[in-house]
C-alpha cells in the first residue's frame, strides 16, 4: 500500500562539532538527487507519510522535498 | 497564586498508532494485547471506537462484536515511550516542574504567571506539529481541577477552570467525572441522594467520612477545590513502596515445574530490580489468576529482609504450596516484594549466615554480568526446565495497562 512514505538512503556530512547535514537523496531506481538548500530543520510529525523525526526541508531545484530523519532510518514525503 | 496545567495526550496509544499509519485513521481503531500469547484485550481505542461501544479491558471478539470494523493493532511500547519523552521535553521548555501520572498525562507547574491559557495553547499546538497527535490541557490553581480540566473538553482543547468559574463548570457533572470516585464510591453516595459533583462538594463533611472513611473528606476538600498538593519537580523519583512483576503465560501452567519455572522468571526479575534500587523487602505476595480468571493473592512476611531469587522464590513457593487446589490449572502468575527498607545500614542477624551472603554476591555478580552481556546471559537452572514459560523479560516488559481513570472505576 502506498502510504506516502519512501525509505531512501541518504549521504549526510557533518561539520567539526559534529551537526549531521544530509546532501544526497539516493533514490532506488538509481538516481541521486543532490540537495542544494536545507531551508529548515525542526522536529515534526509526518501525517501524510505517517512517521515522526527530525525534518529537513530540502531545496533540490524547483521544488522542496520533506526529508524526515526517524532515527536510524531515512524517508521522504511523496507528494503527488 | 499558582498556575498548574495538566496535560493529557489523547487516547495516546491508539493516536501514536493513528499518526504511524494514515490507512487505518479515521477508521475505528483499538490497540489490543497479543491474542496468541492470550492477551487478546483492548487496551486503547480511538474516538471512533469508543463511539460505537468499545470499551477498554474488553476481549477482542466482544469489542469486534460492539463494532464489526474495529481494526486491532498491536501495541508498540518503545514508541509510547518515545513519544512520552519526547512531549516531557517539551513541557521541559516551560518548567522544570513536571510531574508524570502515567505515560500520557503530566501536571505542570507553571508558577504564578497569568499566562497559563497562552502557553497550554502553545504546548498543544507544539505536541501536535512536533509529534502529530492532540493534547488537552487543564489550566487551573490546583492539581485536581487542572486534570478535570484536561478531562472537560477533549481532544485538542484547553479548559481553564476559576475560582469564578470552577461552580459552573465541574459542579454539574456527574459523580463519575471527580477524579477518585470509583463505581464502588458512586453508588455508596447515590444512595444518600448524590449525583453531580456539586453534590458531593455540599454534602456535610461528616457524613461524608462516615461513608468513606478519611477518603470522603479528601473527596469533599478536591470537590471544592481545596487541594495543595505540589508539582513534584522532573526526575523526582515517587518513593517505591514495592517492586512486583507478573505474567500471563503463553500456556496453561499446570504442572509444579510449571510453576517453578514461572514464579523463578518472575522472582529473579524482581530481586534484580530490588538490588538495582539498593532495597530489601520483608514481605513477598504472589498473585495467581487460574484459567476460570478467579484470582488471589497472599502474602508471607520474612524473618530478615532479602533481595535474592533464591529467597523470593522460597517465599513464593510457600505460599503457593499451602493455597495451591489440585487440578486447577493457572493462567497468569505475579510476585511482589513490598515492607521495603534500604539495603545500607541494615542490622545483620543471626540468619544472615555464611551461605546466605554468598548467594546474595553471586547474584550481584550475575547482575553485573547481565547488564554487561545482555539480559538473561545468566539465568538460575531452573528457568531452563521450560523456556517457553521463562522466555519473557518481566523487568522490561512493561505493562501495557488500560486507561489509568478506567481502571480506577
Amino acid at each position: 500500500m502506498n502510504t506516502g512514505k519512501l525509505y531512501v538512503s541518504v549521504s549526510a556530512e557533518f561539520d567539526r562539532d559534529g551537526n549531521m547535514r544530509p546532501s544526497v537523496i539516493h533514490l532506488d531506481d538509481g538516481r541521486d538527487v543532490k540537495i542544494k538548500r536545507i531551508k529548515n530543520v525542526t522536529r515534526a510529525a509526518s501525517l501524510r507519510a505517517g512517521g515522526q523525526g527530525t525534518r529537513y526541508i530540502c531545496s533540490i531545484g524547483k521544488q522542496d522535498i520533506f526529508l524526515f530523519y526517524e532515527e536510524p532510518r531515512w524517508f521522504i514525503e511523496i507528494r503527488s | 497564586m499558582k498556575t498548574i496545567l495538566h496535560v493529557d495526550l489523547n487516547n495516546f496509544y491508539a493516536s501514536v498508532e493513528c499518526m504511524y499509519d494514515p490507512s487505518i485513521r479515521g477508521l475505528p481503531v483499538a490497540v489490543c494485547g497479543d491474542i496468541e500469547l492470550r492477551h487478546g484485550i483492548v487496551l486503547a481505542k480511538n474516538y471512533i471506537a469508543k463511539a460505537a461501544g468499545v470499551k477498554t479491558g474488553y476481549t477482542i471478539a466482544d469489542a469486534k462484536r460492539a463494532c464489526p470494523g474495529l481494526v486491532c493493532v498491536l501495541p508498540h511500547m518503545d514508541r509510547y515511550m518515545r513519544f512520552s519523552a519526547m512531549a516531557k521535553g517539551i513541557y521541559s521548555d516551560y518548567t522544570d516542574k513536571i510531574e508524570s501520572f502515567g505515560i500520557d498525562e503530566c501536571w505542570l507547574d507553571m508558577g504564578g504567571t497569568d499566562k497559563g491559557v497562552q502557553t497550554a495553547d502553545e504546548i498543544r499546538k507544539r505536541i501536535r506539529k512536533e509529534l502529530g497527535v492532540t493534547a488537552s490541557v487543564g489550566v487551573s490553581y490546583n492539581k485536581i481541577f487542572a486534570k478535570m480540566g484536561s478531562d472537560y473538553k477533549k481532544p485538542d482543547a484547553t479548559t481553564e477552570i476559576t475560582e469564578e468559574n470552577y461552580k459552573d463548570l465541574l459542579w454539574r457533572l456527574p459523580l463519575s467525572d471527580m477524579m477518585f470516585v470509583g463505581r464502588a464510591t458512586e453508588k455508596k453516595l447515590r444512595l444518600y441522594g448524590m449525583e453531580t459533583i456539586g453534590d458531593l462538594a455540599s454534602a456535610d463533611p461528616r457524613l461524608l467520612e462516615r461513608l468513606l472513611g478519611k477518603n470522603g473528606l479528601l473527596l469533599h476538600r478536591f470537590a471544592n477545590g481545596r487541594d495543595n498538593s505540589e508539582v513534584s519537580a522532573l526526575n523526582e523519583e515517587p518513593e517505591i513502596k514495592s517492586i512486583g512483576n507478573s505474567t500471563t503465560s503463553p500456556r496453561d501452567i499446570i504442572t509444579d515445574d510449571d510453576v517453578r519455572v514461572t514464579f523463578m522468571a518472575l522472582c529473579e526479575s524482581v530481586a534484580a530490580r530490588l538490588r538495582r534500587h539498593k532495597m530489601k523487602c520483608y514481605t513477598v505476595a504472589i498473585d495467581e489468576r487460574n484459567t476460570e480468571l478467579f484470582a488471589f493473592t497472599r502474602q508471607k512476611h520474612l524473618v530478615s529482609p532479602v533481595c535474592t531469587a533464591d529467597e523470593i522464590f522460597a517465599a513464593a513457593m510457600e505460599l503457593h504450596r499451602f493455597n495451591r487446589r489440585p487440578g486447577e490449572k493457572l493462567r497468569s502468575l505475579g510476585v511482589r516484594a513490598s515492607s521495603l527498607c534500604r539495603e545500607e545500614g541494615l542490622q545483620l542477624t543471626f540468619y544472615d549466615d555464611e551461605k546466605k551472603q554468598k548467594k546474595e554476591a553471586a547474584e550481584r555478580a550475575a547482575d553485573e554480568i547481565n547488564s554487561r552481556f545482555g539480559r538473561k546471559s545468566v539465568v538460575h537452572g531452573t528457568t531452563m526446565i521450560d523456556r517457553e514459560l521463562s522466555s519473557f523479560l518481566p523487568s522490561d516488559d512493561r505493562t501495557v495497562s488500560p486507561d489509568r481513570f478506567e481502571a480506577y472505576l
